[in-house]
């Protein structure tokens, strides 16, 4: 089995067997993890590259440490490091390493469409670390493994995503993915941050909380992100969480089991309390190790492929 | 030197000119229509134009060329070229120059740079001092040293306020002003906002920031009694607004380019920056509402809006990239393809949209096709078929997303000035 392209640049139009086929080698690498010697020959020789033009800890830390875990050669460039400020051009950058012999590059960009602009000027294989406003592919992929760990299944899961919607690239990568495998998809969120003409996705949107509690079984719930301008879209952090936060006593309302996911990181009091943030329905925690191993997962099967 | 253009169409709809003819023309002057000699015929070069139709020179009313500042993406005189081999006897050139033109200096530098070229460059002045929005540029100035028009280009006249007093001001010498309209305050995005802005997570701008500034403009029009002339308008409900503003006998006027009704928005799932422009690619419906405006006069001419940019400007991750393409050699050949093979508008319609409306609109004598007159001429074939090829542009850019594109139609000489662009060179004639 390999998958049916040989780059991950979103979850938009992979099809349901890619994605299990992640998912089932993520259960592998998962119980890897748990070994005393967490490491596989996997990869040993394949040379990898950690393309980040914006601020990333735990994206970039678990995708290192996935590659570390696989024996691949691994080299960190981030823009402050690199000559990006001294005005080469990323084409330029891009074409520097890539005559240094690189297998993949694993690129995370303001800019929606970097990953796809790469694969027209590099031959490495390309996996998207999240680009601008558009996609978090294995963000999303680690949010139904955490799911599926947690429920079992995917398949006819009613999953609300709740935020800032317009300015999340997990939002996207969690729609096409989950719908992709048979779950149902809504959003919640102020109206300033549901994108124009998302119901064409195929989502539902709830204007209120309590109805997306009570409706669903699993909440993605969205850090707000004051350093996209959110401030512009809501009139406080304080209002914010008055009406849309989730708390103890919003769950506890409903009397139901349900599932809760944070990409992290967590604005305490804003979009969760917490209570919930370190209570019995998250899967946060989870969500972090899963990471690693759905992104070994991702490597292993890019990076094998012929 | 004497030409001959031999049996050629001549097609004139202003002076209502439809017939096969035999044009001499002598030292840049058409000295005789018709009844030719053999004594004509032996001293002339005679080119033999069956099939292929010839018009007043076309003009196009919203170019960028770039000089001064930006010369290494185009000059007057490429981009005259460009003019000139896209079938164009003249340009209007926008002021986002650097510096902009807002002074009298750098319009008599333009025309200056442009005397000896085939191609009629008209500068467009900036409304306001360095396009800021705020104190009128000396517009009376301007238009004395040649400016035909007035305008912020890239932005909107920014304050009602300054809008009406340029549109009051510019009254008394009776020139429009050219509207970019945009409202700034919601215009941070990349692309169109809609469904395909959120699928693949480009900030958009929506078409609402277009309209609002349309209908603040078109009510500006009706207060002060001034010409106000919306650039490059692409939005469905815009077209409505203008075309009821035209019922209401409002001085109002407009262009389209023909990327907005030839290209949509969907074209963007590619990330191509050659898709990156201002105002976005619409959607379908739009480029439709583009297509009917034409067709029912709401529209009055096409404009190319040719943005030169350098290659490694583009050539950038997609939110950084500059907006615009050229399209001054494309342009004809689109509006032959998609509007009249396609039927929605005749050869004549496109002649009074490419020709005729815009020097009206800029007060500009339109070219006469008659005795005595000198020969200002497009001779195109409306049914060449050719390929687009980004390497043979006379265009110092390639910011062109019609590269290798299969197109009907094409230029196949300008005369103008006493001179003839045919087969790639310039000739006196």
């Amino acid at each position: 089995m390999s998958l049916s392209n040989r780059h991950l640049l979103g979850l938009n139009g992979v099809p349901k067997e890619d994605i299990q086929l992640i998912l089932d080698t993520a259960t592998t690498f998962r119980e890897v993890l748990e070994r005393p010697i967490k490491k596989v020959p996997t990869l040993q020789g394949k040379t990898i590259v950690n393309l980040f033009y914006e601020d990333s800890t735990r994206t970039r830390i678990s995708f290192e440490l996935a590659q570390k875990r696989l024996s691949a050669d691994t080299i960190n460039f981030s823009t402050s490091t690199s000559s990006v400020k001294k005005g080469e051009t990323f084409k330029d950058t891009v074409r520097n390493i890539e005559a240094m012999k690189v297998d993949m590059i694993v690129v995370r960009h303001k800019s929606a469409g970097v990953p796809q602009y790469l694969t027209r000027i590099s031959k490495a294989n390309i996996i998207n670390a999240g680009d601008g406003l558009h996609e978090h592919p294995t963000q999303g992929l680690l949010d139904m493994y955490s799911i599926k760990e947690r429920l079992g299944k995917l398949e006819g899961l009613k999953v609300c995503i709740v935020g800032d919607i317009a300015h999340s690239r997990v939002a996207l990568s969690n729609i096409f993915g989950l719908k992709s495998m048979g779950a149902v998809v809504s959003v919640c969120g102020p109206a300033t941050m549901i994108p124009l003409e998302i119901a064409s996705l195929g989502v539902k949107i709830f204007t209120n909380i309590d109805e997306a509690l009570a409706k669903n079984d699993v909440l993605n719930v969205l850090r707000i992100q004051l350093e996209r301008n959110a401030g512009t879209r809501i009139p406080s952090l304080r209002e914010y969480h008055k009406y849309f936060g989730i708390t103890s006593e919003r769950i506890e309302k409903f009397n139901k089991e349900i599932v809760i996911l944070h990409p992290g990181p967590i604005n305490r009091g804003v979009e969760l309390s917490s209570e919930v943030a370190d209570g019995p329905y998250q899967v946060i925690l989870d969500q972090v190790t899963n990471g690693v191993a759905v992104r070994m997962a991702v490597l292993y099967l890019l990076g094998t492929m012929h | 030197m004497k030409i001959i253009l031999k049996q050629v169409l001549v097609l004139h709809p202003e002076q209502k000119l439809n017939q096969k003819s035999d044009l001499l023309i002598n030292n840049g002057i058409i000295e005789k229509i018709n009844g030719l000699n053999e004594a004509d015929f032996k001293s002339s070069k005679v080119f033999d134009l069956d099939n292929k139709i010839c018009s007043p020179g076309f003009f196009d009313m919203h170019v960028h060329l770039r000089e001064p500042g930006r010369e290494d993406e185009e000059t007057v005189e490429t981009g005259s070229n460009a003019a000139a081999a896209g079938g164009f006897t003249g340009v209007a050139c926008m002021p986002n120059t650097d510096p902009n033109i807002d002074s009298a200096e750098i319009v008599r530098f333009i025309k200056e740079k442009a005397k000896e070229h085939l191609v009629d460059v008209y500068p467009v002045a900036a409304a306001t001092l360095a396009r800021k929005g705020e104190a009128l540029s000396p517009m009376y100035e301007l238009f004395e040293a040649g400016a035909v028009a007035f305008s912020d280009d890239g932005v909107a006249i920014k304050n009602a306020g300054v809008l009406r007093n340029a549109l009051e001001y510019s009254l008394n010498f009776g020139t429009p002003i050219i509207e970019h309209c945009e409202d700034e305050s919601m215009a941070d995005g990349v692309m169109n906002e809609g469904l395909i802005s959120t699928t693949l997570g480009l900030p958009g701008v929506p078409k609402v920031a277009e309209d609002l500034v349309v209908i603040r403009d078109i009510m500006l029009a009706e207060f002060t009694g001034g010409k106000v002339h919306i650039a490059h308008i692409s939005s469905k409900k815009s077209v409505e607004l203008v075309r009821q503003a035209k019922k209401n006998k409002i001085n109002v006027t407009a262009e389209v380019t023909p990327h907005h009704f030839s290209l949509t928005d969907d074209l963007l799932k590619s990330y191509d920056t050659n898709y990156k422009m201002n105002p976005p690619l619409r959607t379908r419906a739009d480029a439709e509402a583009m297509i009917e405006g034409l067709k029912d006069g709401t529209i009055d001419c096409i404009a190319s809006d040719h943005a030169p940019h350098a290659i490694e400007e583009k050539e950038m991750e997609f939110i950084f990239a500059p907006n615009g393409i050229i399209g001054l050699e494309t342009e004809l050949s689109l509006v032959m393809s998609d509007l009249v093979h396609k039927k929605h508008l005749t050869i004549s319609q496109v002649i009074e949209k490419m020709a005729i409306n815009p020097r009206k609109i800029l007060n500009i004598p339109i070219p006469q096709i008659k005795i005595g007159e000198v020969a200002n001429l497009t001779i195109f074939d409306p049914n060449l078929i050719w390929t687009v090829d980004i390497n043979k542009f006379k265009s110092k850019a390639k910011n062109s997303p019609f590269d290798k594109r299969l197109m009907t139609g094409k230029s196949i000489a300008v005369v103008n000035k006493g001179k003839m662009f045919f087969e790639d060179k310039f000739t006196a004639i």
